[in-house]
């Protein structure tokens, strides 16, 4: 939208839509108060599983957009023996 | 049977204490018995909107304590011989509020009253948490604006989980009171109109209270705006509040402060 088209509209239109977006993701993380905990845990269980390596060296991002939310997972794993060939066994 | 209602918001700023005091006289003004309770301990205010500051001996936590007894606490407003304050105390101590505390306080005033008011201080912390403890319906204070909205969502998320009621697994009762609100503004899509704030609430309105200059020259002289100039715009508007309040049917408009016929074609478009 335009600078000139917000103006002529008024600014209240963008708060309320903010505040619809917002709104609806506080309230479900309300209901569901660790999520991001949750799945780190359960995360860490089952890649543990298959490979070894430092719980600490986990990290779980959570970006939510409007419509669509992502979630990134970033497992440092060291290079000692064949760490993938390890799911083999 | 007498109804504990708290004022409440998350944020602050937004007319807790000036709704409190406004929404007592005016439910004292109709001959209910009514006491007001400052939760803000150690910020309290609600004695100098009611211009009771000089009149302080014992308060809220010397109750609590059992320095005073709770009868002695309690100060009676020269206007209205049915309207009660319950000072908070200025001590910085703040877990000096306990729960047990509150509860007796709060049981004891259920026998004697048919309105227990609580002034709830700003946050989510102790002194909020308890001021809505015992309540059995809540006064959500809002301002049509991006962040009292906000905290009035977490506010009624508190209520709904959090309460002795919530927990027995009752249902409080929740009505929003949106203040400085400005008709015209909204009609231009420069504010959050009352239908947004109603909307992305999703609670039922109790009233709408326009800005006014009413407000603070009410304050600076330490008296409701209800009692201070009962004819003003925001004072109509708290005394239609406080009809519903008592489940009365009032049509909801925006109180104009002129009979200007700008300022009727405004407050229509936004009831």
């Amino acid at each position: 939208m335009s600078l000139f088209g917000l103006f002529r509209r008024g600014s209240a239109p963008v708060a309320r839509e903010r505040l619809q977006v917002l709104l609806s993701h506080e309230r479900s993380a309300r209901d569901r108060p660790d999520l991001l905990s949750i799945l780190r845990e359960e995360i860490i269980a089952v890649i543990g599983r298959h490979v070894s390596f430092e719980p600490d060296k986990v990290q779980i991002k959570m970006d939510r957009g409007k419509s669509v939310s992502t979630l990134a997972v970033d497992i440092e794993i060291p290079n000692r023996d064949r760490v993938f060939g390890a799911v083999s066994h | 049977m007498a109804q504990v209602l708290v004022v409440t918001s998350g944020k602050g700023g937004v007319g807790k204490t000036t709704s409190t005091a406004a929404l007592g006289a005016a439910l004292a003004h109709d001959g209910a018995k009514v006491v007001v309770i400052d939760f803000d301990v150690g910020l309290r205010n609600l004695d100098l909107v009611l211009g009771a500051e000089r009149r302080v001996v014992f308060d809220l936590i010397n109750v609590i304590n059992g320095v005073a007894k709770l009868p002695q606490a309690l100060i009676r407003d020269k206007r209205l011989e049915t309207l009660y304050l319950l000072p908070a105390s200025q001590t910085r101590d703040k877990d000096a509020l306990t729960e047990d505390g509150v509860a007796r306080i709060i049981d004891e005033l259920r026998e004697k009253f048919d309105w227990i008011i609580c002034d709830s201080p700003a946050g989510i912390e102790r002194g909020a948490a308890l001021a809505m403890r015992y309540a059995d319906s809540a006064v959500i204070v809002t301002n049509p604006e991006v962040s009292s909205v906000r905290d009035s969502d977490r506010i009624i998320g508190l209520l709904d989980s959090k309460t002795a009621k919530a927990e027995r697994g009752e249902r409080i009762d929740k009505h929003v009171l949106i203040t400085r609100y400005h008709s015209s503004r909204a009609a231009r899509g420069e504010m959050l109109s009352v239908d947004d704030v109603l909307e992305i609430l999703s609670t039922p309105l109790l009233g709408i209270i326009p800005e006014s200059q009413e407000v603070l020259r009410a304050s600076n002289v330490g008296s409701p705006v209800t009692l201070n100039n009962p004819l003003s715009a925001p004072a109509r508007a708290y005394f239609d509040a406080a009809r519903r309040l008592k489940g009365e049917h009032v049509a909801m408009v925006v109180p104009s402060e002129s009979r200007g016929i700008l300022n009727k074609l405004f407050s229509r478009k936004a009831a």
